[in-house]
C-alpha cells in the first residue's frame, strides 16, 4: 500500500502551474464542452495526444493520481460493458450501416460500428481526465476560488469548493490513519484478507471519518466566522494573479478549439465522424 | 483611572441543551491594557466566559441569558459577531484546524479580505505584521509545515492585522512542544508591551503562562469566579489546588518545606522569589532526604536495531538509525519537538510504516515482517485523537469488537470486556453509547478497547493533551496501575511534569535520532539537551539554581521522590 498517497495541489514551477487559475477554468470548462459534445475521432485523437503532452509538461507524478486513476479506470470500464450491454447495436444505428466482426449469441452481436463508438467514448475519456487533473493538481486551491468568483460565482461556493479540494489530502491522511488502527484491532485489510472482509473493514472506518471529519468543519467554520467571513456581498482576495499574455494565449486557444470542434458539426453534418459512410 | 472595557453584570448563561447554567452570576470588570490569566478545570465555564466575550454566544450557540455583558460600549446582546469581531481577536485551541488560509500569507489576510481591502494594500499589511511575528520568509509557506511555535505565530499574526484592543487566546498552549510554549509567551508579552492591547489568556498550564507576568489570575470553578488576584497573592493562597489547578512546583515544594509563603516576595516570579533565609530552609528540608528507589533489572521485550526510514528516496531521514530497548516493565516516555520523529518511531514499531532498513525483536524473535494485525496481538496503539479510532455506538461494542474479530467466544468476550472496563472505571457506563461520554472517558474507551486485547506494549500518543489537571492526574493514575499490573507502557509526551513524575525513563527524539535515554530528572537538568530537543528544564531546577543550592539536580530528583510518597499516602 502506499503510504503518501496525494490528490492535493503541490507547488512546482512548470508553465502551467504559473497560469492564472480563471484562465486554466476557463480552458477546461471550454475544451470539456467541446470533448464531452463531439464524436468527431479525429478531433478527439488530437485532444487526447494534446491533453497527455500537457500532463508531461505539468511534471505530475504517478503516485499522486495512481488511486483515483484507478478508480476512474473501473468506474469507465463499467461504463463500457453496460453501453453494450444496454444496446449492442446502437452504434450500427448512429453510422447507419452494419459491419458484422461475429454474429455472437443473441442480441449480443459485435459489429465494427460499435466497437468505433466506444472506441469514441474512451477517447472521451483520455481527453478530458488528465486535464481535470492536470487542473486540480497545478492549481493553488485558494487561486481557484478567486477564478470560480472573478467568472461569476458567489465568493461563498467557491470558498467552499476551495477548502473541500483543500481537505482531500487531509482527509486522506486521516483515511490511511484510522485504517492503520483498525486494521491493528484485528480488521484485516491488506491484500491476504477476503473481499468481504476487506469490504466490512472499510465500512468500519467511515463512521470515525465522518465524526474526525465534522471535528475540523466546525472548528473551521467557527476560526471563518470570527474573522467576518460571509458578511459582506464581495471580498478581494490575496491570491489572485493578474492575467499575463499567456494567460490570453491559453483562454484564446480554448476558445479557437471549442470553435473548431463546432465547426467539425457543419463538415460532419451533426456530431458524429462517420467514417463507414 | 483605569477605564474599564469589559465588563460582566450579574451574567448568568445556560446553554439550550442543558439543565443547568454553565456560568453563575458573574460580576467582573476587566480594565483597558490589562494582561489577565484565565484558569480553571474542564468544566468550569472559562472557555465559555471566553465566548461570552468574542460573542459566539449567543450568536453560534444558543442559550438563556440573564444580566449583562458590555464589551467597550457594546451590549453583548445588541451586538452582533461581525461588529463584535472589530473588538475582540480570537486565537482559538487548535492550531491546525483553524488554519483558512493555503499559505502563511493568506491565512494572515483573510479577514482583510473578507473586508474587501484592496489587494494591493492587503499584501501591505500582511508584510508588516508578518514581520512583526517574524515569519516574513515564511508568507509562501503551507501552514502545516511549519513548526508548532510558527503556526501559533501565524494565527496570532491573523488576529494582529484586524488591530482589535481586546486578545483573547484559548488555550494558546495546548498542542505545543515546551519550547514553543514559552516562545508563545514571550511573544504574546511582547505584543502586550508594543501595542497596550488588553489580553485574556485561557488556559490551564499555569506555570507555563507565568513565565511571563500577567495583571491578575481569575480561577473559575463550578461556573463561579472563586478568585480574583494577582498571580503572588493567589499563590499564597490553596485555591489552586483546592479547585483541581496544578501550582508551579516550586511553589510546592516551598510549601513541603514549610516556606511561610506569607512573607516571601515576588512569588510569581521563579527568578526573583525571596524571602529571609529562603535558601536555609530549602537547604534543611534536603537533608530529610527521600529514598530513591532503584527500578529493579528487566528483561528486553523489544529491541530495535539501526532502523531508517524516509518518506522518499530524496527526502531526508526521519528516523535515522535508531537502536533502543524497551524493557519488560518499563513506564518511559518519548520527548522531543514536534515533527522530530516520535509518531513516525511508534509508527514502525506497530508496522504502519516499513522501515527501508533495519531489524525489530520481539523478546528476542525477529519481529520485523510482522503485519500489522500481528504486531498487534503483542503491542497496542493509542492515537491522539479518540474520535480517530472508535467505530460503534456502544461502549460495551466497541470495546469487545478486537475480541469478536479474533473469533473469541461470546462468554469469553463479555468476562473479558467486563474486567477491562472495571479496571478503566466505565463498568458503569457499560450500556451508555460512546457519544455521552466526555473526551477523556472516550480516550479511556479507546484505552479499554486496545486493553481488553491484552498487548504486552502500549505506546500512547499524547495521553493526556488537553486534559485538566483532575483528569491528567486519573488518566495517569490509572496507566500506574496497569504499569504495575505488568503492561509496558510507552508514551509521547510535550508534557515535562508527566514525564518526570510518571515514568522512569524518556527517550528524547531530535532529527530522527534517539539523543539521550536515560532517567527523565537527568534529562530535564542537562540545559544543553534541554534546549536541543526543545525541552524545557524543570522549575524545580530553575529555582534550586536560582537559589544556589549546591546541588540542583539532587533537589529535582529528592523533590520528585518526596512528591511521589506525599502522593500516595
Amino acid at each position: 500500500m502506499n503510504e503518501h498517497q496525494m490528490l492535493g495541489y503541490i507547488p512546482d514551477k512548470t508553465i502551467i502551474h504559473k497560469l492564472n487559475g480563471t484562465a486554466k477554468l476557463v480552458f477546461l470548462i471550454l475544451l470539456s464542452v467541446a470533448c464531452m459534445t463531439t464524436y468527431d475521432t479525429r478531433f478527439l485523437i488530437g485532444m487526447t495526444v494534446f491533453s497527455l503532452v500537457l500532463f508531461k509538461v505539468s511534471n505530475i507524478k504517478w503516485h499522486q493520481i495512481s488511486f483515483v486513476v484507478k478508480f476512474i479506470f473501473i468506474f469507465s470500464l463499467l461504463n463500457i460493458v453496460a453501453v453494450y450491454l444496454f444496446s449492442p447495436e446502437y452504434g450500427v444505428e448512429l453510422y447507419q450501416s452494419r459491419t458484422v466482426i461475429w454474429e455472437g449469441i443473441g442480441r449480443f452481436t459485435l459489429t465494427q460500428e460499435q466497437l468505433f463508438y466506444e472506441f469514441n467514448l474512451v477517447l472521451k475519456y483520455f481527453c478530458t481526465i488528465p486535464l481535470v487533473l492536470i487542473f486540480l493538481l497545478t492549481t493553488n486551491p485558494s487561486e481557484f476560488a478567486s477564478s470560480l468568483n472573478r467568472i461569476g460565482v458567489s465568493y461563498k461556493i467557491s470558498y467552499a469548493v476551495a477548502l473541500a479540494i483543500r481537505y482531500i489530502p487531509d482527509i486522506q491522511e486521516d483515511f490511511i490513519n484510522i485504517s492503520l488502527t483498525q486494521q491493528a484491532r484485528g480488521f484485516e485489510m491488506s491484500k491476504k484478507g477476503k473481499l468481504t472482509q476487506r469490504l466490512k473493514g472499510t465500512a468500519q472506518i467511515v463512521f470515525p471519518l465522518i465524526l474526525s471529519s465534522l471535528d475540523r468543519i466546525e472548528i473551521i467554520s467557527t476560526a471563518m466566522e470570527l474573522r467576518r467571513f460571509g458578511e459582506k456581498k464581495k471580498r478581494t482576495w490575496y491570491a489572485q494573479q493578474p492575467f499575463c499574455l499567456s494567460d490570453f494565449l491559453v483562454m484564446g486557444v480554448a476558445v479557437a478549439l471549442t470553435v473548431i470542434s463546432f465547426a467539425l458539426f457543419k463538415v460532419n453534418d451533426g456530431r458524429f465522424y462517420n467514417p463507414f459512410r | 483611572m483605569k477605564k474599564p472595557l469589559i465588563t460582566f453584570d450579574n451574567f448568568t448563561f445556560q446553554y439550550h441543551s442543558q439543565a443547568e447554567p454553565t456560568l453563575h452570576n458573574i460580576n467582573l470588570t476587566i480594565y483597558e491594557g490589562e494582561k489577565v490569566l484565565i484558569v480553571g478545570p474542564s468544566g468550569s465555564g472559562k472557555s465559555t466566559f471566553a465566548q461570552c466575550i468574542n460573542g459566539l454566544i449567543p450568536y453560534s450557540f444558543e442559550g438563556e441569558i440573564t444580566g449583562n455583558v458590555m464589551i467597550r460600549d457594546k451590549k453583548l446582546t445588541d451586538t452582533s459577531l461581525f461588529d463584535l469581531s472589530f473588538d475582540v481577536g480570537t486565537v482559538l485551541q487548535d492550531t491546525d484546524g483553524q488554519f483558512i488560509g493555503l499559505t502563511v500569507g493568506e491565512d494572515i489576510a483573510f479577514a482583510l479580505e473578507n473586508d474587501e481591502v484592496p489587494q494591493k494594500k492587503m499584501k501591505e499589511e500582511v508584510d508588516h505584521w508578518a514581520s512583526i511575528v517574524g515569519l516574513k520568509e515564511f508568507l509562501k509557506h503551507r501552514p502545516q509545515d511549519l513548526s508548532g511555535g510558527q503556526k501559533q505565530r501565524v494565527s496570532m499574526a491573523g488576529i494582529l492585522i484586524d488591530e482589535a484592543p481586546i486578545l483573547l487566546f484559548d488555550e494558546p498552549l495546548a498542542n505545543l512542544d515546551p519550547q514553543a510554549g514559552k516562545e508563545t509567551i514571550s511573544l504574546i508579552e511582547e505584543i502586550h508591551q508594543k501595542t497596550n492591547t488588553t489580553i485574556l489568556i485561557i488556559e490551564h498550564r499555569l506555570e507555563d503562562v507565568l513565565y511571563c507576568s500577567v495583571d491578575r489570575v481569575i480561577v473559575f470553578n463550578e461556573g463561579n469566579i472563586v478568585a480574583d488576584l494577582p498571580a503572588d497573592e493567589l499563590l499564597k493562597t490553596n485555591i489552586l489546588t483546592e479547585h483541581g489547578i496544578r501550582e508551579p512546583l516550586y511553589i510546592t515544594a516551598m510549601k513541603y518545606a514549610g516556606v511561610n509563603l506569607q512573607q516571601v516576595k515576588d512569588l510569581s516570579n521563579i527568578e526573583k522569589v525571596h524571602t529571609s533565609n529562603l535558601k536555609e530552609q530549602m537547604e534543611k528540608w534536603m537533608q530529610k532526604k527521600a529514598k530513591i528507589s532503584v527500578p529493579p533489572l528487566t528483561s528486553p521485550l523489544l529491541t530495535l536495531k539501526n532502523l531508517t526510514y524516509q518518506y522518499t528516496r530524496n527526502n531526508h531521514y526521519v528516523l535515522n538509525d535508531i537502536s533502543v530497548t524497551f524493557n519488560r516493565g518499563d513506564m518511559l516516555s518519548i520527548v522531543g519537538k514536534n515533527g522530530a520523529g516520535k509518531s513516525t518511531l511508534c509508527k514502525a514499531i506497530c508496522g504502519f510504516i516499513t522501515p527501508q532498513s533495519g531489524e525489530m525483536s520481539w523478546t528476542g524473535q525477529n519481529f520485523t515482517d510482522y503485519s500489522i494485525k500481528e504486531r498487534a496481538d503483542k503491542i497496542g496503539f493509542v492515537m491522539q485523537n479518540p474520535n480517530q479510532m472508535i467505530s460503534k455506538k456502544m461502549i460495551y461494542e466497541e470495546v469487545a469488537l478486537g475480541l469478536q474479530l479474533r473469533g473469541v467466544s461470546e462468554a469469553e468476550i463479555k468476562e473479558r470486556v467486563e474486567n477491562v472496563l472495571k479496571i478503566c472505571g466505565l463498568y458503569s457506563f457499560r450500556r451508555w453509547p460512546i457519544s455521552a461520554l466526555s473526551f477523556g472517558q472516550k480516550k479511556r474507551v479507546t484505552i479499554a478497547s486496545i486493553l481488553v486485547l491484552e498487548p504486552e506494549l502500549i505506546i500512547l500518543d499524547e495521553p493526556t493533551a488537553g486534559q485538566d489537571f483532575k483528569h491528567y492526574t486519573e488518566m495517569m493514575t490509572f496507566l500506574e496501575k496497569l504499569n504495575e499490573m505488568g503492561v509496558t507502557i510507552a508514551m509521547i509526551t510535550h508534557d515535562m511534569h508527566l514525564m518526570l513524575e510518571y515514568t522512569n525513563r524518556a527517550l528524547v527524539v531530535y532529527d530522527g535520532k534517539i539523543i539521550a535515554d536515560t532517567t527523565p530528572v537527568k534529562v530535564l537538568t542537562d540545559p544543553q539537551l534541554v534546549e536541543k530537543a526543545s525541552l524545557k528544564e524543570t522549575s524545580l531546577f530553575t529555582f534550586a539554581q536560582h537559589l544556589g543550592l549546591d546541588d540542583p539536580f539532587l533537589f529535582t530528583e529528592n523533590f520528585m521522590a518526596y512528591d511521589q510518597e506525599v502522593r500516595l499516602k
